[in-house]
């Protein structure tokens, strides 16, 4: 017997798509993007990128896997709703600890199944990425529709400060090489793994954090990770990269943190109609030419400052010359940069996937060997 | 990286005949690769003996070789063609064994040819068990745990290790003698003593037990500049310990983490990057405890596979078409992705589908045979569906697959079924396992109960437990509403099941009737690769149960085209090679074509082929949705919308359709479903031979026993017994007796007045004629004339036959097509026929007159330069024979009749499939021919002489033709006066002849030496069964008695030969036919030529004359 509650889908543009209640039965509004991933929903899940956003799943057998205790990108759920064709009601994986929708429900995540997710995604690429609400509560898509027309906007939402952690803590590696700090705009559990799969112990720090507190404990490098909202917000840690450039400082960002390297270089962000949001996504890697199949999600990209930039001509900035030194070859969306006259280099996707492939993780070795080169040249100097 | 531009001209290898494990999938993977070679402006050369398959018609290759796949015809073929590079990765296991053949015959050194795709290495360490297992272990990946042992204490100790159970090898014993699965202790003692013992160095292998665990793969491409992409993950529901093309197998994997995919994706391409292919696509297997997630790569395979062909149809990515761009040199970022235009091949498709396979078995074609899954491969084809749910895929694909069953609850459970049993049943993977565990949950059993009698993944399980619950729902419901409905309808389940559970709605019809009023219609969704993310560009569809539709309008005239349906023995690749020709002739002229099958190993389900694949089940309800979708959608973009429906081409599957569409309403094109039906009707059909002034063989209609036994009596005994509508000769027998008649009514068939029994006198030695030809109401057109080489009573199917016909005189000739055409006139054909004859005493009989596109249709189009099909599709339409004459489609004039001197000799034979086929005891099956079909695949051979193309045919199917050694001969004794000449002419040959007494007697007679081999039953120390098992055979000649059956000796002889691999002829005619062949090939004559060589000649002399 189909025991669920009806549930509602309103889109801000007033198209209505009809569901059944899946984890907590409420009401939630944020923005409505798609995820392509046909794996890794507890990852998307608990990305704090996600922060603000309904997501839904073009997958459709979600929760096959269950929730396990191992596969937490951050301390809990982070998206503001979830959207699925098929929920499953079993688990069946050696790895699970309970059920996705307990995990949903415990967690007071709104969800909406049985819903014709194609169409929505048709829908959403059309028409792009725009607020949405869900409720299980009631079946009013009228009185939804003005609730959803009231929220705030994602473009010019300042998210980073709901997701960052309030005190710095740090993931030790086994036995340590390096030492970086990383700004927390919405760091994902994997990045300081893999950093400490290569001898770096990671401190952690609020994205709040002044440059002489990142610094104080003399980092080898500094780390801007992933996060949510609009990137045209983020006008502190813009300021604090400008910093850390100046100072020759080596830094890495990835996600929220390649904008903010770019907008410290000078660049400008600007929306995507729908994102890119899966793990299928191909990037060209311009130093090697090779192609890299990545974890992608975002919803807001650099502009490169020209057709010649965008082309892979080095271009020149405050800092020196600049390459766009990776793009996405689906649509050339800007998705790396290099500095070529500071130590500094970042993507728009993510190499620590978790989920997703991991082609990118040579990125962390890029980030060694830009510690090791970076102090070379200091002690040469 | 661009295209290299050092390769100009490339040998593609083709797979060669169909059989068990290599279908047509290998024609799908070729002749995208020829199309794509071609479009990039190189020249293609081709070998591949099949006729049936598309890519050996002439326009996909520059020079065609129908030829055997063979070291020797193969290096004529370089010779003559000088290729710049060979590629052998799209060709199956054949394709790639040939390349291995050449390479270690130094062929491709002596000419200077380049492998691509793979390189030697790479096959080899992808192929040698042992090399790959090294490859494995140096990437970080795991392979079984094992250990080699010397002593039954090693044994135990390492058993103890691994625990049970274990699987035991003994080292250095010929084909896996010994080997044995051990699940106890006792086991072990009995496998590994006996296995110690029978080693030359006392030496065992034991290894880990997977069985049971769950199975998963990986299909990879690699382009030159080592990108790689994963393009599909399959995971299997039938565990480890079932091969996986017999397994029902799911795509995309449902039960793994993001974590543990990943692993398993760097894992495969770690490997993929060690073994070296350089460029295209590979395989990977991979098995997983499900208790611990431990992770065993089990295989790759180098090449293109059959489950690449499942991963193209389920995503949309065409991974042989982007193998052979590969294999050029181009990457993947330089290659568009055609769905998208947009986005390159460089990415991993994503799915916002699921995709079920189910495979199709015909066990019941050979009795004895093991049902028992293992892991070789038994299954003779397969379905595919997709769904937005696991559920509904799961159900289109069970009513997808032909059988009797159409999905669950469609049949009644088995009689005395009960929990226990059912669960035991469970214990023996089976065709049909999940209907086993549908009925054991339906019968109270947990789904922890049913993982543990068959291992399938509890996530599987609790989906078919939620049908039931639904199921039960349905039964239970006051009123089948619409909420309800439409539950049913979004689990996939079809108007006959929803029919069967609701008796008072009127069965499927009325369902539909209720279903259309209530407005519950699918939706048709796109296969896009990417999950909706980029604009789709092809039409690509399946049906579901959401809210919107992808079907794009359309003011062309519209035509569907019915496809075939899995393939299984009588019903193969010859049905969709004339469904793909209905296609292209009909996309020639402007129509818009849509392709309606659930076959992902076909060219048919390429989305290349017509201008729209719909992939649905072939049932009334799914086709009939499709009519709709597209004649709705086509009438309101101001088109006509579907203005026919072509049903002939597809074989049994849309012909059984056929009737049921039309009174539907939907416009059937081409010969009348009621002439087709009148053909099958034997009292109508009868009444038309009179009226025609034909003769057919005394014969009735039985419904019971008694009125079987009165026909019988009154046309005298031997009679042919069959039942009604059939194709592939299901259920036919040839029967000598009263009591063997009694038992065929009780036992074969299911003999009602809706499903009669056909009775026939059988004709002892006639001439058995196949004929195929054309008529558009006005006009006639005879296709070709074959003579066969198998007396009458071999099945059509299974006998090899020779075109233009060479014993027929003229006379002959001119009135089988003058008894063609009446036929034609008189059943009102409009498009093809194909006409059975019998010629016994200078008579022709009728055996049976099908008015559709016979199995024959390619082998003739081939041998004579005219495409049949395409004619018939365009007839179908309204066209003229005159008109597609004027065209140049047909002949200008003559036809198929009047082949001259000058025409060459096409001979077809067939590939059987006996050694694929154990029996519960581990024996051979029996290998004699008769009239139900048996063989899965054909080849053709074409030389200026019978002898000639014989011998090639010959080659084609077995790869080998001794021209010299030991022949065995034992046949019945009204063979025995004309097995003298054969074996006469072997003898001069440098044969040394084995014969059992009573035909060594009349040899010795006829002045034959020989030596003297016992009858196996004689019991003494040499016999004939022992002998073909020692391997000392090189040729077995034995023809059945007059009655044949199960262990006589004639069966034990054949099944010695089937499991020795030792050609084996069964009848009189095979073994002079089989004389000439060999008499041909030692003198050495067999030389090439290329089908457009052919053809050319032969329209060229046509053209010459007119």
């Amino acid at each position: 017997m189909s025991s669920r509650a009806p549930a509602i889908l309103v889109l801000e543009d007033g198209r209505v798509f009809r569901g059944e209640a899946f984890g907590s039965v409420g009401e939630t509004f944020g923005e409505a993007v798609f995820n392509t991933g046909m794996t890794g929903y507890q990852e998307t899940l608990t990305d704090p990128s996600y922060y603000g956003q309904v997501v839904a799943q073009t997958a459709p057998q979600i929760g096959n896997t269950g929730w396990n205790d191992e596969d937490d990108e951050s301390r809990r759920i982070w998206v503001a709703g979830y959207v699925v064709r098929d929920a499953s009601r079993i688990t069946s994986n050696w790895r699970a600890k309970r059920g996705l929708e307990d995990e949903l429900a415990s967690q007071g995540v709104v969800g909406i199944c049985e819903v014709d997710t194609r169409a929505l995604t048709r829908h959403l690429r059309e028409a792009g990425a725009m607020r949405v609400g869900i409720s299980s509560r009631s079946t009013d898509a009228e009185a939804l529709l003005a609730k959803v027309r009231a929220t705030p906007q994602m473009a010019g939402a300042n998210h980073v400060g709901a997701v960052t952690t309030a005190e710095p803590y740090t993931y030790e590696a086994k036995e340590t090489r390096y030492t970086v700090a990383a700004l927390d705009l919405g760091i994902k559990r994997n990045t300081p793994r893999r950093l400490a799969e290569r001898g770096i112990t990671t401190t952690v720090y609020p994205a709040e954090a002044t440059a002489e507190q990142v610094l104080s404990q003399g980092p080898d490098a500094v780390f801007l990770s992933n996060g949510p909202g609009d990137p045209a917000t983020a006008d502190h840690q813009v300021a604090l990269t400008r910093e850390l450039l100046r100072r020759g400082v080596p830094v890495f960002g990835i996600c929220f943190g390649n904008q903010i390297l770019g907008r410290a270089l000078g660049l400008e962000t600007y929306k995507l109609k729908f994102g890119h949001r899966g793990i299928n996504q191909p990037v060209l890697d311009r130093h090697t030419d090779k192609i890299e199949i990545t974890s992608h999600n975002h919803g807001f990209a650099l502009r490169a400052p020209s057709a010649a930039a965008q082309a892979g001509e080095p271009f020149d900035t405050e800092f020196g010359r600049v390459q766009v030194s990776h793009v996405c070859l689906n649509d050339d969306v800007v998705e790396g940069l290099t500095c070529l006259d500071a130590p500094a280099y970042s993507v728009q996707y993510h190499p620590e996937a978790a989920g997703g492939p991991h082609d990118a993780d040579y990125l962390f070795d890029r980030l060694v060997e830009l510690i090791e080169t970076t102090k070379g040249a200091k002690a040469d100097a | 990286m661009p295209k290299r531009d050092d390769l100009k001209h490339i040998l593609v290898i083709g797979s060669g005949p169909i059989q068990i494990g290599q279908a047509c999938e290998f024609d799908y993977s070729g002749t995208q690769a020829c199309r794509v070679l071609r479009e990039e402006g190189l020249r293609v050369t081709l070998v591949n003996s099949n006729p049936a398959t598309i890519m050996t018609d002439p326009e996909f290759a520059d020079a065609t070789y129908v030829e055997p796949i063979t070291t020797e015809v193969i290096e004529q073929i370089i010779a003559k063609e000088k290729p710049d590079a060979i590629l052998a990765t799209l060709g199956g296991q054949t394709a790639l064994n040939a390349a291995v053949a050449l390479h270690d015959a130094g062929i491709l050194t002596k000419y200077g040819v380049e492998l691509i795709g793979a390189d030697m290495d790479a096959i080899q360490r992808g192929e040698d068990r042992q090399q790959f297992k090294e490859v494995v272990l140096s990437v970080g990946g795991e392979v079984p745990r094992s250990a080699v042992c010397h002593t039954m204490d090693e044994v135990r100790d390492t058993v103890k290790d691994l625990g049970l159970p274990v699987v035991i090898r003994p080292s250095f014993t010929m084909g896996g003698l010994g080997s044995g699965m051990a699940h106890t202790w006792e086991d072990v003692d009995r496998i590994a003593g006996n296995g110690l013992a029978e080693s030359p160095t006392t030496e065992v292998l034991i290894e880990e037990s997977v069985l049971g665990w769950k199975e998963y793969e990986l299909e990879l491409m690699r382009d030159r500049d080592d990108n790689v992409v994963v393009v599909c993950s399959i995971e299997n529901v039938d565990p480890m310990g079932v091969h996986t093309g017999d397994s029902v197998t799911v795509a995309p994997s449902m039960t793994l983490t993001d974590r543990e995919y990943q692993h398993m994706r760097d894992v495969g391409i770690a490997i993929l990057r060690e073994v070296g292919v350089d460029t295209g696509g590979c395989n990977i297997q991979f098995a997983i405890d499900p208790a611990t997630g431990r992770m065993i790569v089990i295989e790759m395979n180098p090449r293109v596979s059959r489950s690449s062909a499942l991963a193209s149809k389920a995503t949309g990515f065409p991974i042989a078409k982007i193998a052979a761009k590969l294999a050029i040199g181009y990457t993947l970022d330089e290659i568009p992705n055609d769905i998208t235009k947009a986005t390159p091949a460089a990415f991993e498709p994503t799915l916002d589908y699921v995709v079920v396979k189910v495979p199709r078995f015909t066990f019941e074609k050979f009795p004895g045979a093991d049902p028992t899954l293992t892991t070789t491969m038994k299954s003779v084809g397969e379905a595919m569906s997709l769904g937005r749910t696991f559920q509904q895929a799961l159900q289109k694909a069970l009513r997808s697959t032909e059988t009797k069953a159409a999905g669950f609850w469609t049949r009644p459970d088995p009689v005395g079924a009960t929990l226990e049993n059912t669960l035991e049943a469970l214990r023996t993977a089976h065709d049909g396992t999940l209907y086993t565990a549908e009925r054991a949950l339906r019968l109270g059993a947990t789904v922890a109960q049913v993982h543990e009698a068959c291992k399938i993944d509890p996530w599987f399980l609790d989906q078919v437990a939620q049908l039931i619950e639904l199921r039960d729902e349905i039964e239970a419901a006051a009123v089948a509403d619409e909420a309800l409905l439409r539950r049913a309808k979004r689990a996939g389940f079809s108007d006959a099941q929803i029919a069967a559970l609701r008796p008072e709605l009127a069965g499927e019809d009325g369902v539909r009737r209720l279903r259309h009023r209530l407005g519950l219609r699918p939706v048709f969704k796109t296969v896009d690769t990417c999950a909706a993310e980029f604009e789709a560009h092809t039409p690509y569809h399946y049906s579901t149960y959401e809210e919107e539709t992808e079907v794009a309008p359309s003011n062309r005239p519209k035509v569907m085209i019915l496809g075939s349906g899995p393939n299984r023995i009588g019903q193969g690749i010859e049905f969709d090679y004339s469904c793909v020709h209905a296609v292209q002739a009909l996309r020639e002229v402007g129509y818009e074509t849509i392709m309606v099958n659930c076959n992902p190993e076909t060219v048919s389900t390429d989305y290349d082929t017509a201008d729209r694949l719909y992939f649905e089940p072939l049932t009334f309800e799914d086709v009939t949705e499709v009519f709709t979708a597209e004649d709705e959608s086509g009438r309101a973009a101001g088109g006509p919308g579907v203005i026919g429906v072509v049903v002939q081409l597809g074989g049994q599957t849309p012909l059984g359709l056929a009737e049921r569409l039309q009174d539907a309403g939907l416009p059937i094109v081409g010969t009348s479903p009621k002439a087709i039906d009148n053909a099958e009707d034997r009292g109508v059909f009868g009444r038309l031979l009179d009226d025609l002034g034909l003769v057919a063989p005394d014969g009735g209609t039985a419904t019971s026993y008694e009125e079987a036994r009165e026909v019988a009596a009154r046309i005298g005994y031997p009679v042919l017994v069959r039942p009604s509508y059939v194709l592939g000769g299901r259920g036919m027998e040839i029967v000598y007796d009263e009591d063997t008649l009694a038992g065929y009514i009780s036992r074969a068939t299911e003999a009602s007045p809706e499903h009669p029994v056909l009775i026939d006198r059988f004709l002892d030695d006639a001439i058995e004629i196949d004929v195929d030809c054309l008529c558009d109401g006005e006009d006639f057109y005879l296709g070709g004339i074959m003579e066969h080489i198998e007396e009458a009573g071999v099945h059509s199917g299974d006998s090899s036959c020779a075109l233009p016909p060479i014993t027929l005189g003229a006379a002959v000739i001119e009135q089988i097509r003058a008894y063609t055409a009446k036929l034609a006139f008189g059943i009102g054909v409009r498009g093809l026929m194909n006409v059975q004859y019998a010629l016994k005493d200078e008579q022709l009989y009728v055996l049976e007159a099908n008015p559709r596109a016979s199995r024959t249709v390619p082998f003739v189009s081939k041998a004579t330069a005219v495409p049949l099909a395409k004619a018939a599709a365009r007839i179908a339409l309204g066209a003229k024979i005159g008109e597609l004459r004027a065209e140049g489609m047909l002949l200008p004039e003559g036809d198929g009749s009047d082949a001259g001197p000058e025409v060459p000799i096409s001979v077809k034979e067939v590939l059987l499939p006996f050694k694929r086929f154990r029996t519960v005891e581990g024996s051979g099956i029996d290998a004699v021919l008769g009239p139900e079909m048996k063989s899965t695949g054909e080849v053709m051979g074409i030389d200026s002489s019978f002898g000639l193309a014989f011998a090639k045919a010959t080659l084609a199917v077995y790869g080998k033709l001794p021209t010299s050694g030991n022949v065995f001969v034992s046949v019945a004794d009204r063979d025995k006066r004309a097995i003298v000449f054969p074996v006469r002419r072997l003898v001069d040959l440098g044969f040394t002849v084995y014969a059992t007494e009573g035909t060594g007697l009349v040899l010795k007679r006829h002045g034959i030496d020989f030596t003297p081999v016992a009858r196996h039953s004689s019991g003494e120390a040499v016999d004939a069964v022992s002998l073909i098992a020692s391997g000392e055979v090189d040729l077995v000649i034995t023809t059945p008695s007059a009655s044949p059956g199960p262990r006589t000796d004639g069966w034990e002889i054949r099944s010695a030969a089937v499991v020795a691999d030792v050609s084996c002829v069964t009848t009189i005619q095979g073994a002079a036919a089989a004389t000439q062949a060999i008499e041909s090939a030692s003198r050495g004559e067999i030389r090439v030529a290329s089908l457009q060589e052919l053809h050319r000649r032969l329209r060229g002399a046509e053209r010459a004359a007119a």
